[in-house]
C-alpha cells in the first residue's frame, strides 16, 4: 500500500513532455494550479481536463500509473468532500436526518474534488516525466537571482533533490519496519485514533533513526565525492531552452488565454 | 612509488558528554603503519570492530589522525588545502549501495563526482561514458537506481568513484551487503579495473574468499596491523587467523585440517583446484 505513492517517483520514457527544459513544466504545473482555483465553471473544468488529458497523452506515462497516486489522498478528498457537502449553506436539496444538502453544497463539493484530484495528476505529470535533478536544476536556476539576497539557492536545491530521491528509499523500509513490528505482534489497524497514532511510535522510531544513518552515510558519501557546495561546480547537463521549450511556453499562455475566455464566456451559465 | 605511506598513525573516537567535554575516548586505529605501491591490489580483513573501516576512511581524509601522519600522492590529509584534490586522488566505495547514490538516473550520479571537481561538460559526458563501461553498467545509463540489483547498485557506486579518475580506490566492504551473485559481480568489476586501467585498490573486507587475488593482504585486530604479507603467506597461519576471529576459505581449512591428521600437504592451499591438486600429489607419493 505504501509503494502506491507515485509523487517523486520519476517514471522513464522517452516523450516530448520528458524532454521539455524542466522550467517549462515547473511554470506549466504554477499555471495549471493556479487555473484550477482562480476559474471556476464547467467550461473552464472542461479545459483544464482537456488540457490535462493531452499532456499525459503526449507523456507516454500510463494512466493506471498516475492514477495510482490518487489513492493516497483518497482519505482527504472523501473529507473535503463529505465537509463541502453538508456544510454548505444554501437553496437545501434534500434533508436526511439532520444533515441538509444543498444545492450549493453539491457544487463546491464536486469542484473541490476535481480540484484535489487534478492537482495531483498535475503535478505527478511534472514529477513523473522529471528526474529529481532535472526538477531542482530548474528551481535552482529560476530562483537563481534569489542568491544575490543571500538565499543559499543551491544548498536548497539540493536537498530537495536529495528528500525527492530518498522517499522511494524510506517508504519501501517503512514498509519493512512494519512488517517486521507486525511479525512481532504490533498492531496498526485496530483501536480508536489516539490508540493508532501510539501504535505508530514502534514504526516511527526505528525509522527516525535510520533516516538519521543514511543522512549520516550520504554525506560522507558525497563529501567523499568532492562535494563543496554550488561553488565551482559545472553542470553535466545544463539547462538551455530549445525551441520545444519556446513553444511549450506558447501552448502554456494559450492555454491561459483559452481559459480566460471560456470562463467569461460561460456557455452553460444557464445550468445553475 | 608509495601511493599511500602511513606512519604511526593513530585515531580517537571521543565520546563527549552534553557540555562537550570529552567523557571517553576510545583507540580505534593504534600505531598504524601502512605502504601501499601504486597499481597494487591489497586487502585489509580484520573482524567487526578491528579498525580497518576507520583507517580506510583515513585515506579519503574524512577522518585525521589524532596522532601520526599520513600522505596520499606525496600529499598531508592534515592539510586542508589539498583536502579535494587527497578526495580525487583516493576515491571511496562505502557499504551501503543505496546511501551513497546520489543521483536519481544512473548516469547523472556517475557524473556528480565530475561535476563537483568542476569538469567541463564534455568531458563530463565522456568520463561518464568511460566509466560505465568499465564497470559493465553502460546499458543501464538511464536507469533509476532504485529498480537495480544490490550488486549493480554497488557497480554504479564503483563507476561514480571512477569517473573522478582516481589513482587509487578504498573499498570500505564493499560486498557486505550483498547477495552471492552481487558479491562476485562486485569483485570482477574492481579486479578488472585493477588489471585493465591500473587502479590502486584497497579492498576491506571480511569476506576470505575476495582477498585470494589481491597483492597484498592485511590483517587488522584491536587497531593494530598484526599480519601482512601475500595471501598465501597469510593463510598458512590457520590458528593465528583463527586467534583474530577470521576465517580462512574452506579449501584452505581442509588442507589445514588433513595436515593435522597428518597428510603431506604444502600450507597456503588458496583455491578447491589448488587442493585437488595437492591431493592428488600426496596420493601418488603415498
Amino acid at each position: 500500500m505504501l509503494r502506491d505513492i507515485t509523487l517523486g517517483q520519476y517514471y522513464p520514457a522517452n516523450s516530448a513532455i520528458h524532454k521539455l527544459d524542466p522550467r517549462v513544466k515547473l511554470a506549466g504545473t504554477m499555471v495549471f494550479i493556479v487555473s484550477l482555483f482562480a476559474f471556476r465553471s464547467v467550461e473552464a473544468y472542461i479545459a483544464a481536463t482537456a488540457f490535462l488529458a493531452a499532456v499525459i497523452y503526449i507523456s507516454r506515462v500510463p494512466l493506471k500509473f498516475m492514477l495510482k497516486g490518487l489513492k493516497s489522498i483518497f482519505m482527504l478528498m472523501l473529507i473535503t468532500v463529505v465537509f463541502n457537502l453538508f456544510l454548505t449553506r444554501g437553496t437545501p436539496v434534500f434533508h436526511f436526518w439532520i444533515l441538509t444538502v444543498t444545492k450549493e453544497g453539491i457544487e463546491t463539493a464536486a469542484f473541490m474534488a476535481i480540484r484535489l484530484v487534478y492537482l495531483i495528476l498535475g503535478s505527478s505529470v511534472m514529477t513523473l516525466t522529471t528526474t529529481p535533478n532535472d526538477l531542482t536544476d530548474g528551481l535552482e536556476k529560476a530562483l537563481r537571482p534569489l542568491s544575490k539576497v543571500r538565499v543559499p539557492v543551491h544548498e536548497i536545491a539540493m536537498m530537495m533533490s536529495i528528500a525527492l530521491r530518498f522517499i522511494p528509499i524510506l517508504l519501501e523500509e517503512t514498509d519493512k519496519i512494519m512488517k517486521a513490528q507486525m511479525a512481532r505482534g504490533a498492531d496498526f489497524e485496530s483501536g480508536g485514533l489516539i490508540q493508532k497514532a501510539k501504535n505508530m511510535i514502534p514504526l516511527l522510531v526505528p525509522l527516525f533513526i535510520s533516516a538519521f544513518r543514511r543522512a549520516n552515510d550520504l554525506a560522507m558519501a558525497m563529501e567523499a565525492r568532492g562535494y563543496h557546495g554550488g561553488e565551482g561546480r559545472t553542470k553535466m547537463k545544463p539547462l538551455v531552452y530549445q525551441r520545444r521549450d519556446h513553444l511549450a511556453y506558447l501552448s502554456l499562455l494559450l492555454y491561459l488565454v483559452l481559459m480566460f475566455f471560456v470562463n467569461r464566456i460561460g456557455f452553460f451559465a444557464g445550468l445553475y | 612509488m608509495n601511493i599511500i605511506k602511513a606512519r604511526k598513525i593513530a585515531f580517537d573516537y571521543l565520546k563527549m558528554d552534553e557540555e562537550g567535554k570529552v567523557e571517553s575516548r576510545s583507540r580505534a586505529v593504534d600505531d598504524v603503519d601502512l605502504d601501499v605501491q601504486e597499481g597494487d591490489f591489497v586487502a585489509i580483513l580484520g573482524h567487526n570492530g578491528s579498525g580497518k573501516s576507520t583507517l580506510a576512511k583515513h585515506i579519503n581524509a574524512i577522518l585525521l589522525p589524532t596522532e601520526g601522519t599520513l600522505f596520499v600522492d606525496g600529499k598531508d590529509t592534515q592539510d586542508e588545502s589539498k583536502l579535494w584534490e587527497i578526495r580525487q586522488t583516493a576515491g571511496m566505495v562505502f557499504q551501503n549501495p543505496d546511501n551513497q547514490i546520489i543521483g536519481t538516473i544512473v548516469d547523472e550520479d556517475v557524473g556528480f563526482g565530475p561535476e563537483n571537481m568542476g569538469v567541463p561538460q564534455k568531458e563530463i559526458w565522456e568520463r561518464v561514458e568511460e566509466s560505465l563501461k568499465a564497470v559493465g553498467m553502460w546499458e543501464y545509463r538511464s536507469h533509476s537506481p532504485n529498480k537495480l540489483s544490490g550488486g549493480q547498485k554497488q557497480r554504479v557506486a564503483i563507476a561514480g568513484v571512477v569517473a573522478m579518475r582516481p589513482k587509487c580506490i578504498v573499498l570500505d566492504e564493499p560486498t557486505a551487503m550483498l547477495d552471492p551473485n552481487g558479491r562476485k559481480e562486485v569483485i570482477r568489476t574492481v579486479r578488472e579495473l585493477n588489471q585493465k586501467e591500473h587502479v590502486t585498490v584497497l579492498l576491506i573486507t571480511h569476506y576470505m574468499e575476495e582477498v585470494i587475488h589481491a597483492d597484498k593482504v592485511i590483517v587488522m585486530d584491536q587497531g593494530k596491523i598484526v599480519m601482512q604479507g601475500t595471501p598465501r603467506e597469510v593463510f598458512s597461519h590457520v590458528e593465528e587467523l583463527k586467534s583474530y576471529r577470521l576465517d580462512v576459505p574452506q579449501a584452505t581449512l581442509v588442507a589445514h585440517e588433513l595436515r593435522k591428521a597428518g597428510i603431506d600437504l604444502p600450507e597456503g592451499i588458496l583455491s578447491n583446484e589448488e587442493l585437488v591438486e595437492a591431493l592428488q600429489k600426496a596420493a601418488e607419493q603415498s
